[in-house]
């Protein structure tokens, strides 16, 4: 037997959990840590934090949002963005994170992911992949949240990333990223059968047929989730505290407008469509 | 909101519990785990911290060799057997179940402890319908009852025959003494997940990344061993 994991993907933004269309253009949607206690009561698997912008402005306010969330969750906690260096590594499994995404630095440096794999266990480093598909149908490696192509073609950088020693690796179809339109099957199955290791497939899911598609065609090992969960969790919260202090946009929070394709649904409805599917779930 | 909240609420433990740091992986969540149910915990690479402990937590990621070796350098091996020699309930946790037995097939052949007779092997690439098998496994995968064994004054005992773990492994335990507490199935490979030996209760899946189920696990090891 193989369970397939479900991830909840909380895109972070300073104090705030936010969300985007193809990683940019962000929402701010609420507090992290009442999200994160609500999967984790709901059955998460695991749960993803992206730092948004510390890769850019080198922010880690991150580090306070992990420690208090590993105070109390009990489940996996991965943490990507602008991990840059053993000591970024260091830092944030210290506050409390199981295992780090690394994406730019990676790419920068392959031997950082045999490095931090050596020092920190295969296990601890998930390798991030952006993809972009290029005008001749090829899957390109981009960095900082799409905007900068690496010069790497997808599938032979997850080999590559393999071979150096990473634990997992997540692919995000920035082209698909955060518009409901689906995830990019075609890309997700190229990489989860050109390497041994777990792939997380990551951008795109609408509804939850979307997922049950992605693990019987595109063959992924787990998927992250943000926008469907995050709204069907805002559909059911009755408002945002008072204490709430918000960065950002958010007057679409307070409209109570979601993305046309997105269809909001809870973990248990994503559950009953894979178990209707006969994929293995936890619970 | 709900607010954030202690699984369990109770009075800290005068027991000192150990988890022994021989810089093989990360200790924090194991530490958040066995605090939250309230216990009394020292993280510890020191053999008179070993000595004077109630009981000794060994948990571990990474590779069975350079833990061994790590084990080695900071002369852990003896005062780790003496304490097991001791009596005291001692916790093993993924590589701290591996590190037990006899000797590990990776990169040839790596002695371990040799506390418990067996090999530890790596997952085939293949499963049994030839199919490439996905290693590590990195999943929740179900523990079950091996045989008859009723998990009765063990600390699986308040959890259910069949109940999913966390794990994250690419090898495994193959016992060649009747330890096996439970069992588990990854894509075809049968393999032992939780074994009981005396005052060893060690497993290859995480209880503290296993939500509640998983710290119902740690509370009984405490409560079965007078720990709390």
């Amino acid at each position: 037997m193989k369970t397939i994991r479900i991830i909840p993907r909380l895109d972070i933004k300073g104090p705030n959990l936010v969300k985007g269309i193809h990683l940019e253009g962000l929402r701010v949607l609420g507090k992290p840590e009442d999200f994160a206690r609500y999967y984790y009561e709901n059955g998460a698997d695991e749960l993803f934090f992206q730092d948004t912008v510390a890769s850019l402005y080198d922010r880690n306010s991150l580090h306070d949002i992990i420690t208090k969330t590993a105070k109390e969750i009990f489940i996996p906690l991965t943490v990507g963005g602008g991990l840059r260096t053993i000591d970024d590594i260091k830092n944030v499994l210290r506050a409390g994170a199981d295992k780090v995404a690394i994406n730019t630095a990676a790419i920068k440096n392959p031997q950082f992911i045999r490095e931090a794999s050596l020092k920190f266990g295969s296990s601890t480093i998930v390798v991030a992949i952006e993809a972009i598909k290029g005008s001749d149908g090829k899957y390109l490696a981009f960095t900082d949240n799409g905007r900068e192509y690496s010069g790497l073609e997808v599938v032979s950088w997850a080999k590559k990333a393999e071979e150096l020693g990473a634990g997992e690796i997540v692919i995000t179809s920035v082209d698909k990223e955060g518009t409901g339109e689906g995830y990019d099957i075609e890309l997700i199955k190229s990489v989860s059968e050109a390497v041994s290791i777990p792939v997380i497939a990551h951008g795109g899911a609408s509804t939850p047929q979307d997922i049950v598609r992605a693990i019987q065609f595109g063959k992924a090992d787990a998927v992250t989730i943000a926008s469907i969960l995050h709204y069907s969790v805002m559909q059911s919260f009755d408002s945002v505290s008072s204490d709430y202090k918000a960065e950002g946009n958010t007057s679409f929070l307070n409209s109570g407008k979601i993305p046309k394709k997105i269809t909001p649904s809870s973990l248990n409805e994503i559950r009953a469509a894979l178990i209707n599917a006969e994929i293995p779930t936890r619970i | 909101m709900q607010k954030f909240q202690q699984e369990y609420n109770m009075i800290i433990s005068q027991k000192k519990i150990l988890i022994i740091d021989y810089k093989s992986g990360n200790l924090f969540s194991v530490n958040q785990a066995l605090t939250n149910i309230g216990l009394n915990v020292l993280i510890s690479s020191d053999a008179d911290d070993i000595a004077s402990a109630d009981a000794i937590v060994l948990p571990g990621v990474g590779a069975f060799g350079d833990a061994m070796k790590n084990l080695h350098n900071l002369n852990l091996v003896l005062p780790i057997k003496q304490a097991v020699e001791s009596g005291k309930p001692f916790l093993g946790i993924c590589l701290g179940l591996q590190l037990l037995f006899t000797e590990s097939e990776e990169f040839g052949y790596t002695k371990g402890l040799d506390l418990v007779k067996g090999k530890v092997k790596r997952f085939n690439l293949n499963n049994s319908e030839g199919e490439s098998r996905k290693i590590p496994q990195i999943a929740w995968n179900k523990i079950n009852r091996i045989n008859d064994n009723t998990w009765n004054n063990t600390p699986l005992q308040d959890i259910e025959d069949g109940e999913f773990m966390y794990f994250v492994h690419s090898f495994y335990v193959e016992p060649e003494e009747p330890v096996g507490l439970s069992e588990t199935n990854y894509d075809g490979q049968n393999y032992v997940s939780s074994i009981q030996k005396e005052n060893i209760f060690a497993c290859q899946f995480h209880p503290e990344k296993s939500a509640h189920e998983g710290l119902q696990i740690y509370k009984t090891w405490a409560s079965i061993n007078n720990l709390i």
